[in-house]
């Protein structure tokens, strides 16, 4: 069960079909707003090697990291293929008046 | 008096590589000139429209050309079909198999798989091999040692080079690396960046190769003509010179060992038929700074960020200008490398890596 909520920026800090970097405690993610209005997080780093996913591109559900093109189902973190072979972790998010918090 | 020159290891299993990985030059952060959001966006958009119609056109031309050179095979008019196909089989697919594994040449995936298949096809490179090849390519760009795609090693071997402009060499690693993958045997330095999951592809791919080239000169016996030849597998040779005229400039005679693409890689300007040839990876800085921006928006990413990088080459001459005399430098010297001077309004990066490196290049 998620617990621990952390505010990540408000809902319009984040332009549909894309995703921002949210640095906490050491760690960092990337928060996605879909082409619906809804939210996702997932670990910050692509599973292939260290780069940050929130430069990459947001399709439908899709996010395709910016150096090598690896591809992973945000909503799911499942990796889509060569050349990530391994899941992206994901985590809970909520929208309440406005803000975007996630649980870590 | 001789001159003490660092020796270089190419081999991914090598001290070069371990060195690499020890100083940190391996899998590092490389420089990107600073774009807002809001604007690479713009420019990472996805487009089927601009790929299908070079598509059409690509495989159109080479299906008349072909149709022509058939017609006339037997006389001496064959000759320049033969040469546009070739043109098109053994240099165009260079650029295709490039732009559509990184996935951005279409919107649509199964697009960019299809045409990434056929183009590895025709220029005879595994498409998992050199998927992960070329991810390894952007992953550490240059560096001795570890990247696989090195293409003009130093000291420069000349015969090489020129033998490669026929895809004779090519040719040659080519069909001994897929015959050996046919049999099921992936080399050591394959196994470095293959993950294994992906190794029985690499398998199953290279024995459809076999089967296709096997049908192929057994075309060729039947009907007692080279010509089912001259249609598959040969134009890789006849055809190759285009993707190495452009591709040597890639990188040619710049510095090896640093993470700032604007030292290491070649923006240069070309005619219209080169650029469709090559599909604007004439925008060479741009692409490895920015591998996500497809081919069709190169043109106005060099347009937004040109006054953070080098001067572009203005045209191909001149880019062999400068890296012919490079390599005949470095057959004495292989340190030597053509040291490039970042605009006033550039933002220097990692200075210490090209400031170690200067000496070399006077």
């Amino acid at each position: 069960m998620s617990g621990n909520w952390i505010k990540v920026c408000e809902k319009d800090d984040i332009d549909e079909e894309d995703v921002i970097r949210f640095d906490h405690s050491g760690k960092t993610f990337a928060v996605y707003r879909s082409p619906a209005d809804e939210f996702f997080a997932t670990d910050g780093l692509c599973t292939h090697e260290h780069i940050h996913l929130a430069d990459g591109l947001v399709m439908d559900e899709i996010i395709e990291c910016p150096k090598h093109n690896g591809r992973f189902n945000y909503k799911t973190g499942e990796a889509k293929g060569a050349p990530v072979c391994v899941n992206l972790k994901t985590y809970p998010v909520k929208v309440e008046d406005g803000s975007v918090f996630i649980s870590v | 008096m001789a001159i003490q020159t660092t020796k270089r290891d190419y081999s991914l299993l090598g001290a070069s590589g371990r060195t690499a990985v020890e100083t940190g030059l391996a899998a590092a952060e490389w420089y990107h000139t600073d774009i807002s959001r809001k604007e690479m966006k713009a420019l990472m958009q996805r487009s089927d429209a601009p790929a299908v119609r070079d598509t059409f056109v690509w495989l159109g031309s080479m299906a008349v050309l072909a149709g022509l050179g058939i017609a006339f095979w037997g006389s001496w008019l064959c000759i320049p079909f033969f040469l546009a196909y070739g043109v098109l089989y053994g240099s165009a697919s260079d650029s295709r198999w490039h732009e559509c594994g990184h996935g951005t040449a279409f919107k649509t995936r199964w697009m960019n798989d299809a045409v990434y298949q056929i183009a590895c096809f025709m220029i005879m490179r595994n498409p998992v091999t050199w998927r992960w090849s070329h991810t390894r390519h952007h992953t550490d760009t240059v560096v001795v040692g570890r990247d696989p795609e090195i293409a003009v090693m130093r000291p420069p071997d000349l015969f090489r080079l020129v033998l490669n402009f026929f895809g004779f060499l090519d040719v040659w690693h080519a069909v001994i690396d897929m015959m050996r993958n046919a049999f099921g045997v992936l080399s050591a330095s394959e196994k470095t960046f293959i993950p294994e999951m992906e190794q029985p592809k690499t398998i199953l791919v290279a024995r459809v190769w076999v089967a296709i080239y096997a049908a192929t000169i057994g075309a060729a016996v039947a009907v007692g003509s080279i010509l089912p030849l001259m249609l598959i597998g040969l134009p890789r040779i006849y055809g190759a010179w285009h993707h190495v005229l452009t591709g040597l400039l890639q990188h040619g005679g710049l510095a090896d060992n640093v993470i700032d693409h604007r030292l290491n890689s070649r923006t240069v300007y070309m005619n219209s038929i080169s650029r469709f040839i090559y599909w604007n990876m004439n925008y060479h800085v741009e692409h490895h700074m920015f591998p996500m921006v497809p081919y069709h928006a190169l043109p106005r990413l060099h347009a937004m960020i040109k006054h953070d990088l080098p001067a572009a080459s203005p045209s191909m001459w001149s880019g062999y200008r400068e890296m012919i005399p490079a390599f005949l430098h470095q057959l004495r010297n292989e340190d030597y490398f053509l040291k490039r001077e970042l605009p006033q309004t550039a933002r220097p990066y990692r200075e210490e890596f090209h400031n170690e490196l200067a000496p070399a290049a006077q």
